[in-house]
């Protein structure tokens, strides 16, 4: 037999005992090996099946226009003022987060000088910032913003709390498209006489603009996700928020709500249906745009 | 464009705050007493925050031994087994599966986990096993998709020489390839034990919340995070600056993990 022999090279490195085992043997580990791989993810496949599978299946027949009543009562359990309330929420705290992310991600690329402390600074405190649990970020805005600034349970408070949790993932994908933009577009700018300023806004932030869109649309999706970080800053009361120090909730927080009273679990299916749609919606167009981009290989850590 | 020092700022307010607010409260108790105490009763002024420090060991614990073989296997399937057409299909449901909010999980986990578990093993199915499977599934994206990327960065030569030394695929893949990615498999791991530590709302939706260290799978746990969302909302002074101390355990757990990714990720070079 020909295959021993070959065998025997690359596993002369390893013990003598593997060595030794005969072609069956590898036959049988490389088939344990192959249908171990394919259970584990037929297993991930079926998981997610399962779970979505279930809740559409429980929840689409639930679906009525009562849900999208324009007022909540115990009777329609309405989850129309959450989903305005998740809308304004996500734009108001994209509204702080996303200037302040691009234009970190701006300074750190553009304006720093290689080496310079600050970076390395900025680069561990995002990285902090992007490994706390959301319900510290919860206690932590409701000590701060709640309390201390006497904000109370409101948009705003939530709006801010949220903002510094997404903060680090603008700040990352954005930085991570800049630094993609080739040198060559800065220099030929540059060439042609136009300052730093003009370059960064002119010729990089719009060929970097799918990537930091990419970003934007990871933020949405965590931020309509989320809802341990709103309880203690947002509120509970279902309505839709009249100004900016109402309290709030939002989709994912209605659904926490209803699930846990466990009074409506029909409407939790459909809610429940809803809240999935939403996500995968936003997931299919972000999925969309990094096709565009070509599947930057570190957009999916 | 100092914007950038906002996000160093955030870090320092977040520390400042729960720092401030959290280590009188455990002074007050006696950091000793607070962190081994096994009894939290807050009427009756007793803050030991041990079985919620044990829940969440036991709750990572076993949500590893759930999602990462699966996650780690997924990860290899997509990687270096999966053709075009089922990395199609597969790679998208990975990362939607990373996309589902924890609320949608911990509901999935209330009307289908907790019932499941209450039949086959009785108990009140709210519980550990409940969490532990729950969180499983819930890291095992997380997992799958950061360890695909390691598996990815090990170059194609490594492969190929070892199919030219006359070995099988299956082989190839897991004597050569799979220990080229070891560290950011490692990595990919810890960013899970992370995971799991720090998610409040879908643990406590099944878990049970008892505030009792466990002695059964089938009992309830509470974690620290759970404990935090749980009782925030009516808590008053000791009471609540307890509730902030374990924030600070949290946190301290939390920086811990980060920074043991920080660095296996270093020398992974991700």
């Amino acid at each position: 037999m020909n295959w021993n022999i070959a065998l025997d090279a690359p596993l002369a490195r390893r013990k003598a005992r593997g060595a030794r085992k005969s072609a069956s043997t590898q036959q049988l580990w490389s088939l344990v090996l192959r249908w171990a791989v394919r259970l584990g993810a037929g297993f991930t496949a079926l998981v997610l099946a399962v779970l979505v599978g279930y809740i559409l299946v429980k929840g689409v027949p639930n679906l009525s226009l009562d849900l999208f009543a324009w007022e909540y009562n115990t009777e329609n359990v309405s989850l129309m003022p959450a989903l305005v309330n998740t809308l304004l929420m996500t734009a108001l705290s994209l509204l702080i987060a996303a200037p302040l992310g691009v234009g970190a991600a701006i300074y750190l690329t553009e304006y720093a000088r290689r080496g310079n402390r600050l970076v390395g600074l900025v680069r561990i405190a995002a990285e902090t910032l992007s490994g706390i649990p959301s319900i510290l970020y919860g206690l932590f805005g409701s000590l701060c913003f709640v309390v201390a600034l006497g904000m109370g349970l409101s948009l705003i408070s939530g709006a801010l709390t949220l903002s510094i949790m997404v903060l680090p993932l603008i700040l990352r994908t954005t930085e991570e498209a800049l630094l993609a933009v080739p040198d060559s577009y800065r220099e030929g700018s540059f060439g042609l006489g136009a300052g730093r300023l003009r370059t960064t806004l002119r010729v990089v932030l719009p060929s970097a603009a799918p990537g930091v869109l990419s970003g934007v649309m990871l933020a949405i999706g965590r931020i309509v996700g989320e809802s341990a970080a709103l309880i203690y800053t947002a509120g509970t009361v279902p309505k839709v928020a009249s100004s900016l120090f109402s309290s709030t909730r939002t989709l994912s927080v209605h659904m926490y709500a209803i699930a846990s009273e466990g009074l409506y679990i029909n409407q939790s299916y459909a809610t429940a249906v809803v809240l999935l749609a939403l996500v995968a919606a936003i997931h299919l167009f972000s999925a969309q745009i990094a096709a565009k981009i070509g599947g930057g290989t570190n957009g999916k850590v | 464009m100092l914007s950038a020092c906002v996000s160093i700022l955030a870090v320092a307010l977040i520390c400042i705050f729960i720092f401030a607010n959290g280590l009188p409260g455990m002074m007050k108790i006696g950091p000793w007493r607070f962190l081994t105490g096994t009894r939290w009763k807050p009427s009756a002024g007793q803050f030991g925050i041990l079985p919620m420090i044990l829940g969440s060991v036991y709750v990572t614990f076993g949500a590893l031994v759930v999602g990462l073989p699966a996650g780690l296997l997924t990860a290899v399937y997509l990687s270096r087994f999966a053709g075009v057409r089922a990395k199609k299909v597969l790679r998208p449901a990975v990362s939607l599966l990373a996309g589902v909010p924890s609320v949608v999980y911990g509901f999935f986990g209330l009307v289908v986990i907790v019932p499941l578990v209450r039949e086959l093993f009785g108990g009140s199915g709210s519980s550990l096993l409940s969490a532990c499977l729950l969180l499983g599934v819930m890291i095992l994206p997380t997992i799958a998709s950061v360890s695909e990327s390691a598996l990815n960065a090990v170059p194609e030569s490594y492969y190929e020489g070892a199919l030219a030394l006359g070995t099988t695929h299956e082989r190839a893949v897991f004597t050569v390839v799979l220990p080229a990615a070891k560290s950011g498999m490692l990595a990919a791991t810890i960013l899970g034990v992370g995971r799991a530590v720090g998610e409040a709302m879908a643990v406590m939706m099944v878990a049970g919340n008892r505030a009792v260290i466990p002695d059964s799978l089938t009992k309830g746990v509470r974690t620290m995070t759970s404990n935090i969302a749980l009782e925030m909302g009516y808590a008053a002074d000791l009471h609540r600056e307890a509730l902030i101390a374990t924030a600070v355990v949290l946190f301290a757990f939390v920086l811990v993990i980060n920074l043991a990714f920080s660095i296996v990720k270093r020398r992974a070079k991700l």
